[in-house]
């Protein structure tokens, strides 16, 4: 048996399938996995993902620890609130993860890191903290909810006090606000607008329901992969990991090599990358035959074999989407081989969808 | 409990058998398999005149989530593939015991014995906490 979030038995009692996720039992989908997705792109659903790790970071020198630990760089999180999303990087440049981190105050960051590198993430943390007199507090108290869509905000509002709603729904674009003992944050892993939001595990089946009865529907993790392929984004363990650098995971753009006196771990590994050049890369895949793209499907690319990284079927495109890591170069046609067969796909950049809209 | 037509032959994999009038077969997943994988939006089925052994793999389907073997319950030849499911695999989903259908083929010699009664499969689906 895995562990459980306190929505554990609100998810049985609304007929979720759970699957294990990272070590936690989680819901994959209730009644209809396609429904769940177009309920987001179309309206408001709402996912638990409190098997996700919050951390929170306190001390005089936590900016300077981040900006030694994060390959993007916190310095540009000039105000309260403001997130920013990183990798963390070992020291040959692998990713150990990816996350976001929140800059609360001047001495306090939040980091909400992987379910699956929870305990690999907190050893690596702390054992590099101590040398920044930086306090490491993992939030295992806090559930995490995912309310996304078009309609998301309006109604995640109703559920704070009337004196509050107007803070959150002023939040730009990844910003976070403490509200009472929430923490509200405009961010999501859908390519829809909404919040996350982070509360006392205690309140979460309470805000759950309430969202329910606005409309909100519940959401598994199986939508939430369709929603986050659809919008090109990342999964730590399928996309990347430990044996992968950023500039062959599509994630260059969250390094941040300037200032160019900032050392940040695997900073030196990722500048012989680049003096070198990346041999592979990360590109989107469309599938034009008939089929479902899936990771471990071989890719067959002009200038060398490689690999699906995550494929599924896209509700809104009504298709194979996928990601792959081939050989560096201009690229335009592959093909994959599924079950034997070498079928046509068009290599595109992503995101696929955005916003409830094709971009295709 | 989901679904379980009397008139039909099962498998322990999940599939069912419908004898037809002229001597050949159809053959699908069951209710219970089409809720087990979910949406599905994806089948391939063997085309006419391939030749199947018992217990091979004759058609994959797939749901969002994966792919799924489907083993055939009977060995034969293949007469049709569902030409249907190529533009609406959720007929398996909203109809698995009749538009549906996956193949039907020409049994090869003596019938399996092998193959499971409706009510021996309820046993089974019961016994599997379904």
């Amino acid at each position: 048996m895995g562990r459980h979030t306190p929505l554990y038995d609100l998810h049985k009692s609304q007929g979720a399938r759970l699957v294990d996720f990272g070590g936690w039992d989680m819901p994959v989908q209730y009644a209809s996995q396609i429904e769940e997705h177009h309920a987001v792109r179309r309206a408001a659903g709402v996912f638990d993902v409190s098997h996700m790790c919050v951390i929170d970071l306190a001390g005089a020198r936590a900016r300077e620890f981040l900006q030694w630990l994060l390959a993007n760089d916190v310095g540009k999180l000039t105000r309260p609130g403001k997130a920013l999303y990183s990798c963390m990087l070992n020291e040959a440049g692998g990713v150990l993860d990816d996350l976001i981190v929140y800059f609360l105050s001047a001495s306090d960051f939040r980091l909400v890191v992987n379910a699956g590198t929870r305990d690999k993430d907190l050893a690596w943390i702390r054992r590099h903290a101590q040398d920044f007199g930086v306090a490491v507090r993992e939030r295992a108290d806090l559930a995490m909810l995912a309310v996304q869509g078009p309609q998301a905000r309006q109604a995640s509002v109703t559920l704070l006090a009337p004196g509050d709603r107007e803070r959150a729904l002023a939040l730009a674009v990844f910003a976070g606000v403490p509200v009472a003992d929430w923490f509200i944050a405009r961010t999501g892993y859908t390519g829809e607008d909404g919040f996350e939001i982070m509360l006392p595990g205690e309140k979460a089946v309470e805000a759950w329901l309430a969202l329910n009865s606005l409309g909100v529907m519940s959401c598994g993790l199986g939508a939430r992969d369709t929603l986050r392929l659809e919008a090109g984004m990342n999964l730590y363990g399928n996309d990347m990991d430990e044996s992968t650098h950023p500039f062959e995971s599509g994630l260059g753009w969250t390094v941040a090599l300037k200032p160019a006196e900032r050392r940040f771990m695997g900073r030196e590994a990722l500048e012989r990358v680049l003096a070198a050049g990346s041999a592979r890369q990360l590109v989107g895949l469309l599938l034009e035959d008939r089929g479902v793209l899936r990771s471990h499907q071989k890719v067959i690319a002009a200038g060398g074999t490689g690999e699906v990284t995550s494929g599924t079927f896209s509700p809104t495109l009504e298709r194979s989407i996928g990601l792959a890591r081939i050989p560096s170069g201009p690229v335009s046609q592959v093909e994959v081989d599924i079950r034997g067969k070498l079928l046509a796909a068009r290599a595109v950049k992503p995101p696929f969808v955005r916003v409830g809209k094709s971009l295709l | 409990m989901s679904q379980v037509p009397a008139d039909l032959t099962y498998t322990k994999s999940h599939e069912w058998v419908r004898k037809l009038k002229d001597g050949t077969v159809e053959i699908g997943i069951t209710d219970h398999a089409q809720h087990e994988l979910g949406d599905l939006v994806f089948a391939e089925v063997p085309e006419k005149g391939r030749v199947l052994k018992a217990g091979e793999a004759c058609a994959v389907v797939e749901s969002v989530k994966a792919a799924s073997d489907v083993y055939c319950p009977i060995g034969g030849e293949v007469t049709a593939g569902n030409p249907d499911l190529a533009s609406a695999p959720e007929l398996i989903n909203q109809d698995a015991f009749g538009r549906g259908w996956l193949l039907r083929l020409r049994p090869a010699g003596a019938e399996a014995s092998a193959l499971l009664s409706a009510a021996q499969y309820e046993e089974l689906l019961r016994a599997e906490g379904s």
